[in-house]
């Protein structure tokens, strides 16, 4: 092969490569574009401050808007990172620190399965769990759900961030007397947190987009409501029902709410990439020579 | 009873009996026994992969993290076996400290904390004392000179020389009994080196010591018995001095003639 064979060679690999971005970059591009497009007419003081009410609201004129969704999205999703967290950390722990424990395998084993279980599905367990035994639709329901969808990405990424912080201060710790636990609450823990929060965020974010374990839990309604034990709204599922809903009004308000939707998301995806970012940084200063 | 009795008239403060470790079916080392002596530094030496650090490890329990490994024999502190059933490898672990070869200062914490660590989980909380053992032990590792105004600052700040003083000081801190070091000096410049041997002198009149060296000269520096090691065995244990000047064993006489190793 010549020199010029192996140029030529070199710049292939390095178009396709190109292509193959641009093929994963476009899709986000393109919807990006056309969410703004489509819904940023719609878009208004109203839509955040009222609540949707009867299709015949928009149709006369009077001020309609999601700020039951909005409001319900938040709720929803932190009371869901509330219960994730603290049994995603634990597992994760488990599943790193504890290797020998008889627990870890079939922990393993149903990470992986519910990692894998589609959302509506996590949907269903939560509703023979909640919504059947308390005989009504919930925003907790709602939220058992989205935990269930968080816990297993916690839990991995935990784990994959512990593996990752350097044995011998495992072993400092335990040469000084200190008990596994204790190893791992205070040094093992401290010294991965900004990682912990970074796969705790792409987690969350994760199910603060999914529309399908919501449907038969949190239900959904019209009016603004702050009860948990009552059905709440949410950005993801109101974005279905305002699509499939024979309302024009209603469609373009949809796209607006794929803008709010979109924004949340990608401003939590975001942080968590730059607090990645400093934390391969601090970790590169704190275990290097 | 009677053990402890006659360990004590002889300053043996630890003995191991036929101690082995294997990794799955792979030989560690194999079949030590040797006393290690009161107040006094012991060195093993021998070349890479002789087993000297997987020894040392067995002395304070450290295999006990890695489930492949393996430790039969007896290693008796006091004349009590540490492996026996219903020994608390933590508490083998506050008596029998350790010093890594690379530093490892806890990096989320302050030099003060670092140092703090260990007598913290022992519920002391009170402010005065936790002060006067962290100066008494950063003095004892002769660092207290050094970042006595600095106490608050993260402990990765510090030199590498400093921070395995550090580390040093951290296990001083919790008094232990005795204290393993694995090549505490190899990371760490000539400078640095020479001032952790000369502390290493220093300990080793109130404390038992037990230091893994590549360095032949800093085992006969600082190591009142030694003991040389090979594949996984013991050649020979005796007094530094008589192991360098008049080794028994052959392999002992050409290691140290670099013939091999």
């Amino acid at each position: 092969m010549t020199l010029q064979q192996r140029y030529l060679r070199d710049r292939l690999i390095v178009a396709l490569t190109a292509i193959a971005t641009i093929v994963v970059v476009a899709p986000l591009l393109i919807i990006i574009g056309y969410v703004v497009v489509r819904g940023f007419g719609a878009l208004s003081y109203e839509f955040f401050t009222e609540e949707l009410g009867s299709p015949s609201r928009g149709m006369m004129g009077r001020p309609t808007g999601l700020v039951h969704s909005i409001v319900g999205t938040v709720i929803i999703d932190l009371l869901a990172l509330f219960m994730a967290v603290p049994v995603g950390l634990g597992a994760g722990v488990m599943l790193s620190e504890f290797p020998e424990h008889p627990l870890n395998p079939p922990l393993r084993i149903l990470a992986s399965t519910l990692n894998g279980m589609p959302a509506v599905l996590i949907g269903l367990l939560s509703f023979s769990l909640i919504v059947r035994p308390m005989g009504r639709f919930s925003a907790f329901a709602g939220s058992v759900a989205l935990a269930f969808l968080m816990i297993p990405i916690i839990a991995r990424s935990t784990e994959s961030v512990l593996r990752i912080t350097p044995w011998t201060l495992r072993e400092a710790g335990l040469a000084l007397g200190l008990p596994r636990w204790r190893v791992t609450l205070s040094l093992i823990l401290p010294a991965s947190r900004a990682g912990l929060v970074t796969g705790t965020m792409i987690a969350f974010a994760r199910a603060a987009g999914e529309a399908a374990p919501l449907l038969f839990t949190s239900f959904g309604q019209n009016y603004l409501n702050t009860n948990i034990f009552r059905a709440m709204d949410t950005l993801p599922q109101r974005l279905y029902s305002l699509a499939i809903s024979p309302y024009q009004h209603w469609h373009d308000m949809g796209w607006a709410a794929g803008i709010v939707l979109l924004v949340f998301v990608m401003s939590i995806f975001l942080t968590a990439r730059i607090a990645t970012t400093r934390f391969a940084r601090w970790m590169e200063n704190r275990f290097n020579d | 009873m009677t053990e402890v009795n006659t360990e004590v008239a002889t300053g043996v403060r630890m003995r191991t009996e036929s101690l082995s470790v294997h990794y799955g079916p792979a030989v560690g080392v194999r079949d030590v026994s040797i006393p290690i002596y009161d107040r006094s530094t012991t060195a093993l030496i021998g070349p890479s992969g002789c087993g000297k650090t997987t020894f040392l490890r067995a002395l304070n329990r450290l295999h006990d993290l890695t489930p492949e490994a393996t430790v039969t024999g007896r290693a008796l502190l006091d004349g009590e076996d540490i492996y026996a059933a219903g020994v608390d490898p933590v508490t083998v672990r506050r008596r029998v400290g350790m010093v890594f070869q690379k530093p490892t200062p806890f990096p989320t914490k302050s030099i003060f904390e670092n140092v703090a660590a260990g007598l913290r989980l022992v519920g002391i909380r009170k402010r005065e004392t936790l002060s006067a053992v962290v100066e008494q032990s950063l003095q004892g590792a002769a660092l207290w000179n050094e970042v006595k105004d600095r106490l608050r600052t993260p402990a990765s700040s510090l030199s590498g020389g400093q921070q395995q003083r550090l580390c040093i000081a951290r296990a001083l801190a919790v008094d232990p009994e005795i204290l393993l070091m694995d090549e505490p000096t190899s990371s760490l410049d000539p400078k640095s080196a020479a001032s952790i041997e000369e502390l290493v002198k220093q300990l080793s009149e109130s404390l038992t010591t037990i230091i893994v060296t590549h360095n032949m000269q800093q085992a006969e520096r600082l190591a009142k018995y030694t003991a040389f090691f090979f594949v996984g065995d013991l050649v020979e244990f005796g007094e530094t001095a008589q192991l360098f000047e008049d080794p028994r064993e052959e392999r002992t006489r050409e290691y140290l003639t670099g013939v091999f190793g």
